[in-house]
């Protein structure tokens, strides 16, 4: 009879060695080990309470004016002190988005997929104001495709087994995509109407 | 003033703006000096952050000097050179006073699970960001610092996320002497973990992506061994294979919302926004660490559900750790390590893009042209 015996240091309580050893590798890489000493982790432990070493210099902070009424998540019990004030809330997405403040925690789903769906309606609310504007919306240079001319698009791809080009080809579906879709709802209706306007 | 700004999901274009005015005593306004775009940013271009809101203008890594000061500011002065953490917080809540920077709870009313973020949609405050000539900057005596005389200004800008972030996800793997780690994702933040875990005592570093430049950067850069996962048909079955069958001791997900991989995955998340997140590389961190192991998440994911793998997590018994670096708590061990030359943040800075060209640059950027690891923006005025 053998002796069971196995090569997999796993299937035993030795631990698969490595092939460096610690000073092998503090001769190899500048500041190896330097911070080995969790107590040297900034990061270590995690919440440590120290009030006071921040640079406030107060309990609660002044607040900030509220210039229009600001949408908050309802399971804050009040308007922070601070808070951003970059693009309020206008036209139907700004309806939506407050909608979904106002009724929903961030628990629920209906939250945020009500916030993405308002992310929809006002990128197209915005492409059609710009219409309107005397800076219209132009897709060929806030896609910034151009970079593919002067970045080596084809070179960086080519020959290079990316998991990502299978997919990046859906990319200029996602821009243009709802663009054609009203292109061709606009031919199909037009058309429509023409037939029947001919009787 | 001249400022990037979204206009809609893959599209961005700079306009002038007016420079932002104070809103609160303990405001500053910072003229931007320098800013980069990071992969979080990447995650507001394509659309899958809740609430970013046409017109805003993205940024979270800037550094600048100083241009006018809210009454209450006692610490900085027109004038003084300042790096910004990415990070905006009141110094003084709950969460600030036990060090949770990251999760202030009086800056952001738009949600209680996100702290604030400069740049960074509504679901992160609403505040707009540096990617542009001027920027408001809250709680100017708490977040911002001089930049050390010693520093260059491209390493500072890094250390405002990027390498703070790395090393915080080192921190959070725990890290023994002679740990294996295996790290997703060989962009910034992971290239910077990898090295971050050797400071730790880490035995074995491995990074795992699928761009073969950034694998290259990662043997170079943070002398780690490195495998492309296209090139295995399981790259759970490959890290299990390389390990005696173990599994690495901790896993960091460098990777984030956008996952590649798996192409169901990366459909339904970053396409369709059907998940808040692709959780491919989480699901193979959870897979490919051992059990009774540590997986440290620093890639991002949305506030909506994501399919990722508990029940093997759960079964392995494993350590998930993860939160949005606090920046600022890594700065005085981070600027030792830079000051003697464990860490040289600029060396993965592979492109300088002016502030007008900023479309292109986001678009190479997310497409990965051109060997792009870390662009940074140049606002052009003088
Ligand atoms: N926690 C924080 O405080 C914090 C701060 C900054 C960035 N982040 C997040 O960290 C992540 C990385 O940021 P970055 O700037 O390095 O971004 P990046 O886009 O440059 O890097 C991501 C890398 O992951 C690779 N990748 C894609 N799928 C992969 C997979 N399945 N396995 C392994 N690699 C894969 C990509 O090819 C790319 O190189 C992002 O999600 C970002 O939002 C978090
Ligand atoms: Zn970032
Ligand atoms: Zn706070």
């Amino acid at each position: 009879m053998t002796e069971p015996t196995t090569d997999l240091p796993t299937y035993t309580a030795r631990k698969p060695p490595n092939a460096e050893t610690s000073e092998q590798l503090r001769a190899r890489i500048p500041g190896w080990g330097a911070d080995l000493d969790p107590a040297d982790r900034p990061a270590v432990p995690r919440e440590r309470f120290d009030p006071g070493t921040s640079g406030a210099h107060w309990e609660f902070p002044e607040r900030q004016p509220e210039k229009w009424p600001r949408e908050r998540s309802i399971e804050h019990a009040i308007l922070t002190p601070v808070f951003g004030t970059s693009c309020p809330p206008k036209g139907l997405s700004g309806a939506i988005r407050k909608f979904s403040y106002r009724r929903y925690s961030e628990g629920r789903a209906a939250h945020w997929l009500l916030l993405v769906a308002a992310d929809r309606v006002d990128a197209w609310e915005s492409h059609l104001r710009s219409f309107a504007s005397p800076r219209p919306d132009n897709p060929i240079t806030q896609t910034g495709v151009l970079a593919e001319f002067t970045r080596h698009g084809i070179a960086s791809r080519r020959g290079r087994r990316r998991a990502d080009v299978v997919h990046q080809g859906l990319d200029p579906l996602i821009v243009a995509g709802p663009w054609l879709v009203a292109a061709g709802a606009v031919v199909v209706g037009t058309r429509a109407l023409l037939r029947r306007a001919r009787g | 003033m001249r400022a990037m700004v979204y206009r809609g999901p893959y599209k961005v274009r700079v306009e002038e703006k007016d420079v932002p005015p104070i809103e609160h005593p303990n405001d500053a306004i910072v003229k931007v000096s320098l800013a980069a775009i990071c992969g979080s940013d990447l995650h507001l271009y394509h659309g899958l952050m809740p609430d970013t809101r046409v017109g805003m203008t993205f940024g979270h890594e800037f550094v600048g000097t100083v241009h006018e000061v809210g009454s209450s500011v006692r610490n900085l002065k027109p004038g003084d050179r300042v790096m910004v953490p990415f990070n905006i917080y009141c110094g003084s809540c709950f969460f600030c006073a036990r060090g949770l920077y990251s999760n202030c709870h009086n800056v952001n009313p738009n949600a209680t699970a996100v702290g604030g973020i400069y740049g960074y949609s509504h679901t992160s405050g609403g505040y707009d960001g540096g990617q542009a000539e001027y920027v408001r900057v809250p709680f100017a005596d708490v977040g911002p610092a001089p930049i050390p005389d010693w520093m260059a200004e491209e390493d500072a800008v890094l250390l405002t996320d990027a390498l703070a972030t790395g090393y915080f996800g080192a921190q959070l793997g725990d890290i023994v002497e002679g740990d294996v780690v295996v790290v997703f994702g060989a962009g910034p933040v992971g290239l910077y973990a990898a090295k971050s875990a050797w400071l730790m005592g880490a035995g074995r570093v491995i990074v795992i992506d699928h761009l073969e430049y950034r694998l290259a950067k990662a043997r170079e850069f943070a002398h780690a061994e490195t495998y492309n996962f296209v090139e295995y048909d399981d790259i759970v079955v490959h890290l299990k294979k390389i390990t005696g069958h173990l599994g690495a001791d901790v896993a960091i997900d460098a990777v984030g919302a956008e996952a590649d991989g798996n192409l169901l995955q990366h459909v339904t998340a970053a396409k369709l926004k059907l998940q808040g997140g692709s959780p491919i590389a989480l699901n193979w961190a959870i897979d490919g660490v051992r059990k009774g192991g540590t997986i440290s998440v620093m890639g991002a994911y949305g506030p909506i559900f994501s399919a990722v793998k508990f029940g093997d997590a759960m079964n392995k018994g494993l350590t998930l750790r993860m939160n949005q670096a606090p920046v600022k708590r890594q700065w005085p061990r981070l600027f030792e390590h830079v000051r003697n030359g464990y860490l040289k943040p600029s060396d993965i800075v592979t492109h300088r893009v002016p502030l007008e060209h900023i479309a292109e640059a986001y678009h190479m950027f997310s497409a990965k042209l051109d060997g792009c690891i870390k662009p940074l923006i140049v606002p052009s005025a003088g």
